[in-house]
Formats: C-alpha cells, sequence, structure tokens
C-alpha cells in the first residue's frame, strides 16, 4: 500500500519519469534494477507505471499507420536489407544454465549451435564472449597464438577482449574478419554475410582477394557476398535496434509486413504467412518480443484491420 | 502469480473497465480532487486480491470494489447520512453498467488514439510526436524544438500522463447508435 501522504498524482508524475527516461535516455542495467526497486516498493507504484506503459504502448500503432503515411523514401535496397538483418529474437538467456564456459584446450575445436527461438552466450576464459542468435551454428577451435570462430550459419554479437599475442578471427563464407578489439555482429544467410561493428577496429577480407581488404570503423556495416563487398555507415541507434535480440526483442522501423513476418519466422516454429501482396508492403514500427507472435498479429488486426486466421498451424494474415 | 502475469490481466481485463470505474466513482463521490486517488486505491484492492486469486469476470470485481471503498471512507468520515449509504448499498445495480464492445475496440482504437494526440497542447503534442513517430531521442527532441532536455520531459512526462486519462479514463465518444 502507498503511504497515506502519497497522491496519486505524485505516483503518476514518478511513474511518467521513469518511463520517460526508459524510453528516451540510455537504460542500463543499474537504471533496470533501480525501476525495479521502485515498483517492488508498492502496489500503486506497479499499478501507475503498467497504466502509463500500456497506454504509452497503444500510442506506438499510431505511430505505425503515419509512418506509413509519410514514410520517406530513403530505402534503398542496402538500407532495406540492414534494417531487415536488424531484426532478431530471443529467449533472453535464463541463468547460469545457460551459459558455457570454454576451456582453451589447444589445439581443439568444439561446435555450438542454437535451435530456431533460442539464444545462448559463449563466455571464452579472458573475458571475451560470444553470444549467439536463433538458428546459429559455429565452430570455436583454440591454438596458441589463434582463436577461430567459424560461423558456420545464423547470426552472432562478440565482445571481445583484444590480446596482442593472440589473434581472434572469425571466418564464414570464405571471408575473414580479424579483431582489433572489438564489438561486433556478423550473419550469415545463405551466400549474403553481414558485419556490423559497434566499437573498436576490425579488419574484413573477403574470399575474393580481388576485392579490397577493409578496416571497419564503429557504425560500419559490411553486406559481402563471394565477389563482392559494399560498405555503409548506419547510425548507432539502428545498430542498436539490430541487436534487440540479445534482450529478446524485434524492432521494426518502416519495416513491411512481409519483412517482420520473416523476422518473426526466424525465430519461432509457429510460422506467419502473409497471404495477400497488398498486406505485405505495408509498413510498420514496433518493438516486439521475438516469441510473441500474438502481439504481432494483435497490431496488424488494429491497425491495418487485416484479419487474422490459423491455418494448418500457421498464422495467416490477409485483408 | 508473477508480476508480469499481473501486469498482463491488469492491463487486459481492469484498465478497459476504466472508464466505467471512472463514470461510477464520479457519481458517487462528491469531490471531484479526490477521484483519482481513489481509483488507485481501488487498483490496489483489485490487484492485490488477483494475486492470491483472479478474480473472473473482473468487471463485477472491481466495481464491487469500489463500492466497498465508498462505502469505508463515508463510515471513516461518519458525517454521512443514513440514506446516502442506503443509496449506495442499492448500487448493486452497477455492475451492469454498460461494458466496452471488444469487437469495435480495434475499429475505433486508430481514431481513438488520433484524437487523443490531436488533444494534447501544442507543445506537449509536438515532443510525444517527435518520439513516437520519428523516434528521436530526448536530447534530438531538445534540439528540434529549440528548448532544454527538461522541458522536453516536461512535455513528455505530462503527454504520457493525459494518454493514460484519455485512452482509460474517458469513455469512447464515438457512438454509432442514433
Amino acid at each position: 500500500m502507498s503511504s497515506p501522504e502519497t497522491t496519486s498524482a505524485d505516483i503518476n508524475a514518478e511513474a511518467a519519469a521513469w518511463l520517460r527516461r526508459r524510453h528516451l535516455e540510455t537504460w542500463t542495467a543499474e537504471n533496470e534494477s533501480a525501476l525495479q526497486t521502485w515498483l517492488d516498493q508498492a502496489m500503486a507504484h506497479r499499478i501507475a507505471y503498467w497504466r502509463l506503459k500500456a497506454a504509452w504502448e497503444r500510442a506506438d500503432r499510431l505511430a505505425a499507420l503515419r509512418r506509413e503515411k509519410t514514410a520517406t523514401p530513403n530505402s534503398s535496397a542496402a538500407l532495406r536489407i540492414a534494417k531487415f538483418a536488424a531484426a532478431a529474437l530471443v529467449l533472453a538467456v535464463a541463468g547460469a544454465g545457460a551459459y558455457r564456459s570454454l576451456t582453451p584446450r589447444s589445439p581443439s575445436a568444439a561446435l555450438y549451435a542454437t535451435a530456431v527461438g533460442e539464444h545462448k552466450t559463449i563466455r571464452l576464459t579472458d573475458g571475451s564472449q560470444i553470444e549467439l542468435n536463433t538458428d546459429t551454428k559455429i565452430r570455436f577451435a583454440s591454438a596458441p597464438g589463434r582463436q577461430t570462430v567459424t560461423l558456420l550459419k545464423g547470426e552472432a554479437y562478440f565482445q571481445i577482449k583484444h590480446t596482442p599475442s593472440r589473434l581472434f578471427v572469425i571466418e564464414a563464407n570464405g571471408h575473414r574478419i580479424t579483431d582489433i578489439g572489438t564489438t561486433f555482429r556478423v550473419r550469415r544467410e545463405d551466400a549474403r554475410l553481414e558485419v556490423a561493428l559497434l566499437d573498436g577496429e576490425i579488419r574484413f577480407d573477403s574470399a575474393d582477394t580481388r576485392v579490397k581488404p577493409v578496416t571497419m570503423k564503429p557504425g560500419d556495416i559490411i553486406i559481402a557476398t563471394a565477389h563482392s563487398a559494399a560498405v555503409m555507415q548506419t547510425p548507432e541507434r539502428d545498430l542498436k535496434d539490430q541487436l534487440g535480440w540479445r534482450s529478446g526483442m524485434i524492432v521494426f522501423k518502416h519495416t513491411t509486413l512481409r519483412e517482420a513476418a520473416a523476422e518473426f519466422n526466424r525465430y519461432n516454429t509457429h510460422k506467419i504467412l502473409i497471404a495477400d501482396a497488398a498486406a505485405a508492403k505495408l509498413t510498420i514500427n514496433g518493438t516486439f518480443q521475438t516469441g510473441d507472435v500474438a502481439a504481432f498479429t494483435d497490431a496488424a488486426h488494429a491497425v491495418f484491420a487485416l484479419r487474422i486466421t490459423t491455418r494448418n498451424g500457421q498464422t495467416v494474415i490477409s485483408h | 502469480m508473477s508480476a508480469s502475469a499481473l501486469e498482463a490481466w491488469f492491463v487486459a481485463e481492469v484498465l478497459p473497465l476504466e472508464a466505467i470505474l471512472m463514470q461510477y466513482l464520479r457519481n458517487h463521490w462528491r469531490d471531484p480532487s479526490e477521484i483519482d486517488d481513489l481509483r488507485q486505491e481501488v487498483y490496489i484492492r483489485v490487484c492485490e486480491a488477483a494475486q492470491r486469486e483472479v478474480p473472473d469476470p473482473a468487471k463485477p470485481f472491481v466495481l464491487g470494489t469500489a463500492r466497498n471503498l465508498i462505502i469505508d471512507r463515508i463510515r471513516r468520515q461518519q458525517i454521512v447520512a443514513i440514506e446516502k449509504v442506503a443509496d449506495l448499498d442499492a448500487l448493486g445495480i452497477a455492475a451492469d453498467y454498460p461494458g466496452p464492445d471488444r469487437s469495435v475496440i480495434a475499429r475505433d482504437e486508430l481514431r481513438r488514439l488520433q484524437q487523443a494526440i490531436d488533444r494534447l497542447p501544442p507543445r506537449c503534442r509536438e515532443a510525444v510526436v517527435l518520439c513516437k513517430v520519428e523516434g528521436l531521442t530526448g536530447k534530438q527532441i531538445a534540439q528540434r524544438m529549440g528548448v532544454s532536455e527538461a522541458t522536453v520531459s516536461e512535455h513528455i512526462d505530462k503527454g504520457m500522463c493525459a494518454l493514460a486519462d484519455m485512452l482509460y479514463s474517458e469513455p469512447p465518444e464515438i457512438r454509432r447508435t442514433p
């Protein structure tokens, strides 16, 4: 119970400040735990926060529609690819059981994989860590002076502690990424490889030696195919959105329903099918939990008045 | 019941009743300045009860809680005429206030949101739209609007509270029946 001298208006104002800070400011684990402490203090705090949050999130649907009307035509093919690649899902890593500690025996190799919807963190003894997104497989090999990760499929996020005496190399599709102390993300999709650098510096060597090696700076994204590599700059905020899966979220920005459904399908065995072309082209903004297909279909229904049905174990979205 | 399950239940089952609850409280409580506090107290009682056992359906329980709360308050004031209490006791029928028709909610949702945004004070609306639609950070909104970040925070906080009141406390204005 709230103390009697605290009015609902005061609590409301506090709840709004929390919610605003969470949405508009850099949000750290310390902030989150301070918020939890405040929420746990009184049922009145929780209720005020839930109520404002529910209304604030309802307003997201309006934003989605407005975007549709006023969408800026800045979606070059490349940018769209980057955005699409951004989404990801995941069940947050639950407890220590999901972590695996690697002891670099040398020379040794180990395979690590995640199932659809799974998210796994691999901690190396030097403090580096590798997070695997849904449906991903890597091989990790350690030898004196060199650690090698081969991305066999899927997407991973790397936080590498740079050790001058040891190289950290990622290989995928014959391309090679050499770390120079850094945080980055790599996604492999058939023949296409995408590398996004958040922090530090890495060097990218294409499988095709005619393609010049690239030294990447933070914010750079490389899209590489067998014989090409394109580099583009992406705002930090977009890079962070692309890593939403690390906390179990997918972030959509001017994303078409077709792309959004494909992203959800990466994380869920229960698939979404967009049954008509016009609906597939509608664009949405929003943040969803990777496993929460219902929230997505509810939004499609509420915002675009689309029909949601279930057929053969699939969720079908149509006009 | 976990906090997140309680939140989900509260948002899905209780918040949609807020307009009815507010109407009930305004009808039976004289001082309008105390209505928000009463609502908060009703929600606390409802959620504390739901932690033990979820009342299903929610509506009679929420309105019953409001009724009991008002009776408690009146008794505590000890200045209330007996017939007022008797009158309240007769209000068991309150559970028959019309509820939201869920089938029309989705259709009206967008219009409702649009109206709510349009009714925010202009500067407040600008800040909310830049945040919601443009996805700008507090600092960027401040630059765009040519004000301090603290002012942006005030606008956003006010917008959040106003949106919740408009979306939950007020009955939907759209009535399709003549």
